[in-house]
């Protein structure tokens, strides 16, 4: 009982929030890369906003559903369908007993979530159920889904358990809920995205034309991005003077910028300290906007100030709030 | 002192510009405070060589410290920053040497050389010192951890003698063994994980310094001094049984 994988996809691992509490230990914080996609497949599926899901990348996997189910994608649309008819995205959709979720071609987007009412059952190792890789920890044995894998489905929460039963008793087939997410409380999801920051500590003691730059040319997304950094390729942005720097800790969306001088953006997957010079920091509102742009893509950055990015995130959380009374109350 | 953020959600507390004992009492002492008595919205800290980053949920900082909201958001000249900023400041004004007292040592068995040390003999040429002296030196010095990162576990070391210090590799290896124990520049330090790296490895070490069924689950921690003892091929043998 549960989910089996027929075909595994491009890199398909589990991740909710990260591992956070460790970094003072070298434990990275790993988690989904786009938070904003998880947190809502999760509350439309009457789970806790945090629970695991599956993190899916460019080319998706394909799933056997050994239960019935009520499932919810959310982030990128890479053509998700249910015994071949197209799946619903950012809503509620009941699936069948035998059922099999497949992906094709990506018509937006980098990574998809899919929560499922329950979650997935796998471990919990240092407070998180995420995945990380190099340490072999967390998730499903550590390691990205691989053909054969079966994952348990926990759980649900009563509400979504119920409607589940209901729909079970009706013999439906797939049916998606009929409500989901307006694009209204979307992040700035788009293709060769304009992406906000605030001045990095260092952003000064880069030469007045290379700060020009960075703020007015394109910058394009390399092959060897992933979830541990992105590195982009755009004019040289070279230091006034040779730069000293001491490690210290780093964020998800810290811009730095190696001696070569193309800037490198660091993501789930960072390691927890950093030396090089930070040009910029990408604010929180628009990380599940980056986390979205696969490579090939180009970014442009937008500098904004400390309250703006500030009174963004708390305008943000306050939506995800009113999303998530108005979710209990369709389950109600 | 100095306080800026790092976006959003973070502030970074720099307690002097240069790598010393000194100032790592001081990041040490700010961590004991945010410990024991962590800032409203806290989620965690980070502390390394001169500073402490304090990670923080800006929208929870404003809850939890009671701030007007308004129906859509922040109210005008609202800070989540500058709340957490005025406390960080007042925590890290008077710390002195509070920390001196809590020091560990803690010592790690190193077998030396052949198959778990193939760059020992590097390390020695490089030195102009026999194998047999480099493990003495490297063994009997007393190290500081200054900060944990890179890798789970991994040891920012001070306080190596600079008469055994060799340079990277010229391209790294691709996989080191988890316990090996390397030198880089002046500086040394042990791997808790498999990973890619251009250290001199000169030996390694049976235990494990990462160890994510527990908590803490790491054997190290900053603030922690350490030393190397060498042990034989045996004693590397048993213990590494012993931890099976």
């Amino acid at each position: 009982m549960g989910i089996k994988v027929l075909r595994a996809g491009l890199q398909t691992t589990v991740q909710d929030l990260g591992r956070y509490g460790f970094q003072q230990h070298g434990v990275i914080v790993s988690g989904a890369m786009d938070t904003f996609a998880l947190r809502m497949a999760n509350l439309l599926v009457g789970n806790d906003e945090g629970e695991a899901a599956l993190e899916i990348t460019l080319m998706g996997p394909r799933l056997e559903f050994e239960q019935d189910a009520l499932i919810a994608i959310c982030g990128a649309d890479l053509s998700a369908k249910i015994d071949g008819v197209p799946a619903r995205q950012w809503c509620p959709v009941y699936i069948k007993k035998g059922s099999i979720l497949s992906f094709g071609g990506c018509v937006f987007g980098c990574r998809a979530y899919l929560a499922v009412a329950g979650g997935f059952a796998v471990k919990e190792v240092l407070n998180s159920r995420s995945t990380y890789l190099r340490a072999e920890i967390g998730g499903y044995f550590g390691r990205a889904l691989q053909e054969g894998d079966e994952l348990t489905i926990g759980l649900p929460a009563e509400w979504s358990g119920r409607k589940i039963q209901k729909l079970a008793e009706q013999d439906a087939g797939m049916s998606p809920l009929g409500w989901g997410i307006s694009v209204d409380v979307f992040p700035n999801y788009d293709t060769n995205p304009m992406i906000r920051v605030v001045r990095g500590a260092q952003f000064n003691c880069f030469e007045q034309e290379s700060r020009d730059e960075f703020l007015s040319s394109p910058f394009k997304v390399l092959p060897q991005s992933d979830r541990m950094g992105y590195r982009l390729k755009g004019p040289k942005l070279e230091l006034s003077e040779p730069l000293e720097m001491i490690s210290e800790a780093v964020a998800s969306g810290t811009v730095q910028v190696p001696p070569e001088g193309q800037p490198i953006v660091l993501l789930a997957d960072r390691q927890t300290a950093g030396g090089y010079p930070k040009i910029a920091q990408i604010i929180s509102v628009d990380l599940p906007v980056i986390a979205q742009t696969k490579p090939g893509e180009s970014l442009r950055f937008q500098i904004v100030s400390l309250e703006e990015a500030e009174a963004l995130y708390v305008a943000r959380e306050m939506q995800i709030e009113q999303v998530r009374r108005a979710i209990a109350l369709r389950y109600q | 002192m100095k306080i800026y953020p790092l976006g959003d959600a973070a502030a970074v507390v720099e307690l002097g510009a240069e790598i010393s004992e000194a100032v790592h009492r001081k990041v040490k002492a700010l961590s004991m405070r945010l410990e024991a008595q962590p800032i409203p919205g806290m989620i965690e800290y980070v502390p390394a060589f001169t500073t402490v980053t304090v990670f923080y949920d800006p929208y929870r900082v404003l809850k939890e410290m009671g701030a007007q909201l308004s129906e859509t958001g922040i109210s005008k000249g609202v800070s989540p920053y500058r709340k957490v900023y005025n406390i960080l400041e007042q925590m890290a004004t008077d710390i002195g040497d509070e920390a001196e007292s809590t020091v560990r040592v803690i010592e790690i068995p190193v077998c030396y050389g052949e198959e778990f040390g193939p760059d020992l003999e590097f390390v020695a040429n490089h030195n102009g010192l026999t194998p047999e002296e480099v493990i003495r030196i490297h063994s009997s010095a007393e190290y500081l951890v200054y900060m944990v990162g890179f890798a789970p576990g991994f040891p920012y070391l001070g306080g190596m003698p600079e008469a055994i210090a060799a340079p990277r590799r010229p391209s790294p290896r691709l996989a080191i063994p988890a316990g090996s124990v390397g030198i880089a520049g002046k500086q040394t330090g042990v791997y808790p994980i498999e990973t890619p790296g251009g250290w001199q490895i000169i030996g390694r070490t049976p235990i494990a310094l990462f160890v994510p069924d527990s908590n803490p689950p790491t054997i190290l921690a900053s603030g922690d001094r350490i030393c190397f003892r060498p042990i034989s091929r045996q004693e590397y043998m048993e213990r590494k049984e012993g931890n099976r």
